[in-house]
């Protein structure tokens, strides 16, 4: 009962805070609302006894992402621009949401052993874990040594993205390059 | 904000302590909850708070866009280096237990390494984006700053050009 109690009450202040998140029209407080929907959300993830996941869901999501989207919001401005219901985009989010609600019915009940996620790999990996590896935290080691390749793979993609992100907005042009092009734009405009 | 004194003197005791945890999360991954992606993320949030407490130039001293970009090399580098090393000991890709004098030894020390790679390039990555996307605003400033100087004086600066031109040639 109070399990229910703690769920009921997490998932209905997620859902307060999307919806705030989307009524609101200051960014600053839109980027607030969206860390401490990331905190929220580590907390459900403690009370489906997934630390690693809410220990990464709340440094990522509620710190460093909202650090980047206040970055991000001194380029921009304060307020949203005030715009109208676009109703075929809403209509299609409605229609997903319906269907998503639909197939969770079909989803195995929370801790099922007979779940299909629940025989494959991971007994293997359960069992496995201490005699194989012999380190008391098993998602480490699925992460870091039965799904090595998973996990290198997931360190390029934020090496890619943060050599793509560098090379658009981090400046690494030869500066006295930049300084005759705009000097050329200059003498141009006076031209004209 | 970067002159108010409650906030330099906490961030001070904060900085320290925010690294130490995130040491505390990167090597204790094995035994509890945490790893390289989470520690890369509290190390990188002390630099953070570092360049928005004493501003981008210091935080940019302390930690220079050079030393960044190699480190975030490294990070990849250390574990596909990890995965080699294994593959000439005779051993799969990634298979750690020829690392070590046993089965056991090798896959600590594999994964010690490995979750170190993924900690330092997570940590010099969001440094580095962070770095990239504050540093933007005094970008634009300037820019626009030398903009409107070229358009409120364009006979210096054409003048100055000559000068210049001249001067090479003699």
């Amino acid at each position: 009962m109070s399990g229910f109690l703690v769920n009921a009450s997490l998932i209905s202040l997620l859902t307060l805070i999307a919806i705030l998140a989307l009524r609101l029209h200051r960014l600053f407080a839109v980027v607030m609302l969206s860390g401490a929907f990331s905190l929220v959300a580590a907390t459900l993830f403690v009370v489906l006894d997934a630390v690693d996941v809410a220990f990464t869901e709340a440094a990522v999501g509620a710190g460093i992402s909202s650090i980047l989207a206040l970055a991000t919001l001194s380029l921009v401005p304060a307020e949203e621009k005030p715009h109208s219901i676009a109703f075929v985009p809403a209509f299609l989010a409605l229609a997903t949401a319906l269907m998503l609600a639909v197939a969770v019915t079909d989803l195995p009940a929370f801790g099922d052993v007979n779940a299909p996620i629940h025989n494959h790999v991971a007994p293997e990996f359960i069992k496995g874990s201490a005699e194989d590896i012999g380190i008391p935290n098993v998602v480490t080691s699925v992460l870091a040594s039965y799904r090595g390749y998973d996990t290198l793979g997931e360190t390029v993609v934020i090496f890619t993205a943060a050599i793509a992100v560098l090379l658009v907005l981090g400046g690494y042009t030869r500066p006295h390059r930049r300084k005759i092009k705009s000097r050329k734009k200059g003498e141009d405009k006076n031209a004209g | 904000m970067q002159d108010d004194p409650v906030i330099r003197v906490v961030s001070k005791v904060m900085i320290p302590t925010v690294m130490l945890f995130a040491l505390y999360v990167q090597f204790h991954g094995d035994y509890g909850p945490g790893g390289g992606f989470q520690a890369g993320v509290i190390f990188a949030s002390a630099f953070v708070l570092n360049a928005m407490i004493f501003g981008l130039n210091r935080g940019r001293h302390v930690w220079p866009a050079n030393l960044n970009l190699l480190a975030i090399c490294a990070g990849v580098l250390l574990y596909g280096l990890t995965g080699i090393a294994s593959l000439f000991l005779g051993a799969n890709y990634l298979d750690y237990d020829v690392l070590g004098a046993t089965a056991k030894s090798g896959q600590h020390i594999g994964i010690l390494l490995v979750e170190f790679g993924v900690g330092l390039t997570v940590a010099s990555v969001m440094v580095a984006l962070f770095f990239t996307f504050a540093g933007r605003l005094t970008h634009i400033r300037l820019m626009s700053k030398m903009q409107a100087h070229e358009e409120a004086s364009p006979p210096a600066s054409k003048t100055k050009t000559k000068a210049k031109k001249a001067g090479g040639r003699s």
